[in-house]
């Protein structure tokens, strides 16, 4: 494995030279699929500078100079000017010596091209090439570039409105406490009033407590604890209405109990197992939930007795069907994996009567996720 | 050293501590619950019982066995030992435990992650734990052998070997699974352990007509002798009292706390039972140098307190106290050991085993935890068969000082000062680090204290903490534009009580 064979291996100049724009290409790229803001262009400024090889280049918004890489520094001032006039335009401008008046001597620059950044057919900013002199290829690899960071701003603005979607989500499914859950617990509670008007009460101040959680305004996050207080507060409803036919047991390691946990990550999988573990059963079911210590995660597991299910129906519930009736499955998955990523989705075990296992994983800690 | 003892109540002793431990590991917390006492179920670890975990983890062979053996053969100013080990919670309670656990951090390195969002410091703290956490196992699994060879007279290899199973398998197995319990039965067992034995050898000195301590002098002179002893006992500490809160086994357990409150609660709670625990090893060494000074020579004097009660006493009570001290030892080594191998392996399936580095494919996250912790307890035996032991207090103390040396700054820095970066924060932990290794190479390879050279080596922390914080400021102001964006508002996280921001909770009848 001598180096002579591996230079061989890497292809001719012209292959190199694809590589090493490949290259600046890939290191530009994450940061802009954050979108265009200050950070953003001051991180990946320099690379389109290594990509277009001109004395200077600069990204703008729509109004004002966003980052500047390269010598001339004093022309950053002119930026604005020439984002505003292409924003007009809608097109590749090139802008010249009339345009650029320059009091340095010994400042290479008198041109300027600049390229519009187009996302959703809407101009977001401009790509600056600061240059002596313009030539046809240089406009050309400009406008090419400027396509290609329109592009990722393009992935960016997919990103921000996934996140959106799954914020609404969070909203629906928070507002989705469901009509015959409150029906029913209402129901169970008027029948203890006369008979019971203590238990009638309980029951109400935890009916109350539950939706005063569930609607909660503040927070993506909360403690493992108090979803499994919410949660507590839900089986108690349903046992009211339920009886001995509902049986669950609860094995909670206290240590885990402070884990960050996506806000009703929990809540909805119990909500399921009481369906699917209580439906057409006679005799009732068994729920068990059972939070555990496992090294740097905490393992929270959710398993009913009940009919079980097709895997392949799961997996397209896992997969976001929204024709399934299993409402918060899909929901609940693409939250962890977006909190704590891939590696942390859910996992079920379940086939058709054989009940149903919900396995989650939370680790201990996540940047920037704190309950 | 084996004093002719039967070697019967010392292995019933020792397997009575493990089936214990793996038996409350075991079951402990899976006694189920069902609805009927629901609300129960979410309670978070009381500080006390929490307060009792962190001490039982905490108190290892170095405080059980090591201090008495320090105080006997060098008299009073050892006890700085003791003191540093209690007070360092102090410091820990004042200015890190809140702001810590408020930080929502599960490891020292999750920590620098959090503050600094770098991840070269947060690779070289995963480096720092495994290393603190290494030499601090190191003279545990000595201290291990030590007691065994004393107790059944097994060669000195059968310690490390059996504790090193034992450890692995309960944390392997998924035994752990109450670790608080565990934990805090082993701080009462320890307890327990010492303080009757002492009652009754106390009772024996009483008998004796109390005689005087027959020394004088040097031994009970408190700092130690002219300039060198000055400088050992600052440096000693400050390598305690900043250390224990860079000991990668406390902080983990400061996660169990629910909120900031109780974290400065259980801190002061651990404060109380390490005082009262360690009023005891000192009472070992003065009767020690009464009734056994011929153990007053280094390499025995650690056995001290394993030996002293069949001196005292002898017959089938000596032999008793004997097997009760011996599995006060035991308990100390096992719940020390569990806590830094979780700790170590936490870390190495996090950052090392769990990483993708052959062919590609990732090991899953039980199967790199139990890697992690094969690796994180092979080591450490393998070092404490190979390397000479210098003591097993001593060895401590020079984890201490790394720890001191490295996470002190880093945690009372990164809490306290906002203008860190991580430049800065690399460069700190470098210098202590590679200043504290250096110091221990030296102590370990020349073993004597003849020079001032070596005094400086053997207790560095006087030297290397100030440079790492000198370190750590100045690079940090020469990188100002690197200071994290999210600072303060960070800091802001960290020094503010939960409650406001929250919608308060109204009272229930």
């Amino acid at each position: 494995m001598t180096r002579p064979w591996r230079r061989r291996h890497l292809g001719t100049e012209a292959d190199r030279a694809t590589f090493r724009t490949l290259h600046s290409a890939s290191l530009a790229a994450p940061a802009l699929r954050t979108g265009l803001n200050h950070d953003s262009a001051e991180r990946s400024v320099r690379h389109l500078h290594a990509l277009l090889g001109t004395p200077a280049v600069a990204l703008t918004d729509t109004a004002t100079a966003l980052a500047w890489h390269g010598g001339g520094q004093h022309h950053e001032a002119q930026c604005a000017a020439f984002a505003v006039a292409t924003l007009e335009r809608g097109s590749t401008r090139m802008f010249d010596r009339d345009d650029i008046s320059c009091p340095v001597s010994g400042c290479e620059i008198r041109t300027a091209i600049v390229s519009p950044l187009v996302v959703e057919e809407r101009v977001v900013g401009t790509l600056q090439t600061f240059t002596g002199h313009a030539t046809a290829g240089l406009a050309r690899a400009v406008d090419e570039v400027a396509r290609w960071v329109s592009g990722q701003l393009e992935l960016a603005e997919l990103d921000a409105s996934r996140t959106r979607l799954m914020e609404a989500e969070v909203r629906a499914l928070r507002a989705q406490i469901s009509p015959h859950f409150i029906y029913n617990s209402l129901t169970a509670i008027a029948s203890f009033v006369r008979t019971d008007p203590d238990r009638a009460r309980d029951l109400l101040m935890e009916f109350a407590d539950f939706t005063r959680y569930s609607f909660r305004r503040h927070g993506d996050y909360t403690t493992l604890a108090e979803e499994l207080r919410s949660i507590e507060r839900y089986l108690l409803l349903e046992q009211a209405r339920f009886g001995d036919r509902l049986r669950v047991t609860l094995r909670i390691a206290p240590e885990v109990l402070p884990v960050a946990v996506p806000f009703l990550c929990i809540q909805p999988l119990v909500e399921n197992a009481v369906r699917h573990g209580l439906e057409d059963a006679e005799a009732g079911g068994h729920i068990r939930i059972e939070a555990r210590d496992q090294g740097q995660d905490c393992v929270i597991e959710v398993e009913d007795d009940g009919a079980g299910e097709d895997p392949d129906v799961v997996r397209r519930a896992l997969a976001g069907d929204a024709a399934l009736d299993s409402t918060g499955l899909g929901n609940v998955d693409s939250r962890l994996r977006n909190a704590f990523g891939d590696d942390f989705g859910l996992v079920v075990e379940t086939a058709r009567g054989a009940g149903t296992r919900v396995v989650v994983r939370v680790p201990k800690f996540s940047a920037g996720v704190h309950a | 050293m084996n004093s002719g003892l039967d070697a019967a109540p010392g292995i019933v002793a020792i397997v009575l501590v493990t089936l214990a431990t793996l038996l409350i590991g075991t079951w402990g917390m899976r006694f189920s619950r069902t609805t009927s006492d629901f609300l129960v179920a979410s309670r978070t670890v009381h500080p006390r019982l929490n307060a009792s975990a962190i001490g039982g983890e905490y108190l290892s062979a170095a405080s059980f066995l090591g201090v008495a053996g320090l105080v006997l053969l060098n008299g009073a100013d050892m006890l700085w030992y003791p003191v540093g080990w209690t007070a360092g919670y102090l410091l820990l309670l004042v200015l890190v435990a809140a702001p810590l656990r408020r930080s929502g951090a599960y490891t020292l390195p999750d920590f620098a992650e959090a503050r600094l969002g770098s991840r070269p410091v947060r690779a070289v703290c995963t480096l720092l734990v495994v290393a603190i956490g290494w030499l601090y196992l190191v003279p545990q699994f000595q201290g291990a052998g030590l007691t065994l060879q004393f107790a059944v007279g097994a060669p000195t290899w059968v310690g490390p070997v059996i504790v090193g199973l034992v450890v692995l398998a309960n944390v392997t197995s998924g035994g752990m699974r109450s670790i608080t319990f565990v934990q805090a039965f082993q701080y009462w067992l320890k307890l327990t352990a010492l303080l009757v034995p002492a009652l009754l050898l106390i009772s024996v000195w009483l008998g004796d007509g109390a005689p005087r301590v027959p020394v004088g002098g040097e031994w009970l002179s408190p700092l130690g002798s002219g300039g060198r002893g000055l400088y050992v006992t600052y440096s000693l500490i400050v390598a305690t009292f900043l250390g224990t809160m860079g000991l990668p086994h406390v902080v983990v357990r400061f996660y169990t706390n629910p909120d900031g409150r109780a974290a400065r609660r259980t801190t002061l709670a651990v404060l109380v039972l390490l005082g009262v625990f360690y009023v005891l090893p000192p009472v070992y060494a003065a009767l020690g140098r009464i009734y056994a000074p011929e153990l007053a020579v280094p390499g025995k004097s650690d056995a001290l307190v394993l030996e002293l009660p069949a001196v005292m006493v002898g017959g089938p009570l000596g032999e008793l106290l004997s097997a009760v001290v011996t599995a006060g030892a035991f308990a100390a080594f096992l719940s020390t050991s569990s806590g830094l191998c979780i700790a170590v392996a936490g870390v190495l399936s996090q950052d090392v085993t769990g990483r993708a580095w052959w062919s590609g494919r990732r090991l899953g996250g039980v199967a790199a935890f139990r890697l992690g912790a094969v690796v994180a307890v092979t080591v450490p035996g393998v070092l404490a068969l190979l390397v000479p032991s210098i003591g097993v207090a001593r060895a401590v103390g020079l984890a201490f000082a790394m720890a001191a040396a490295t996470f002190c700054p880093l945690l009372l820095l990164g809490i306290w000062w906002r203008r860190l970066t991580d430049a800065g924060a690399l460069a700190g932990l470098g210098v202590g680090f590679v200043g504290s290794a250096v110091a221990i190479g030296w102590t370990v390879a020349v073993g004597t204290t003849e020079s001032w050279a070596d005094v400086l080596m053997s207790q560095p922390a006087a030297w290397t903490v100030p440079l790492a914080f000198v370190t750590m400021v100045v690079v940090s102001r020469l990188t100002p534009q690197r200071v994290p964006v999210s600072a303060g508002r960070l800091l802001a996280r960290l020094h503010l009580p939960e409650a406001t921001g929250q919608a308060p909770q109204p009272a229930r009848s």
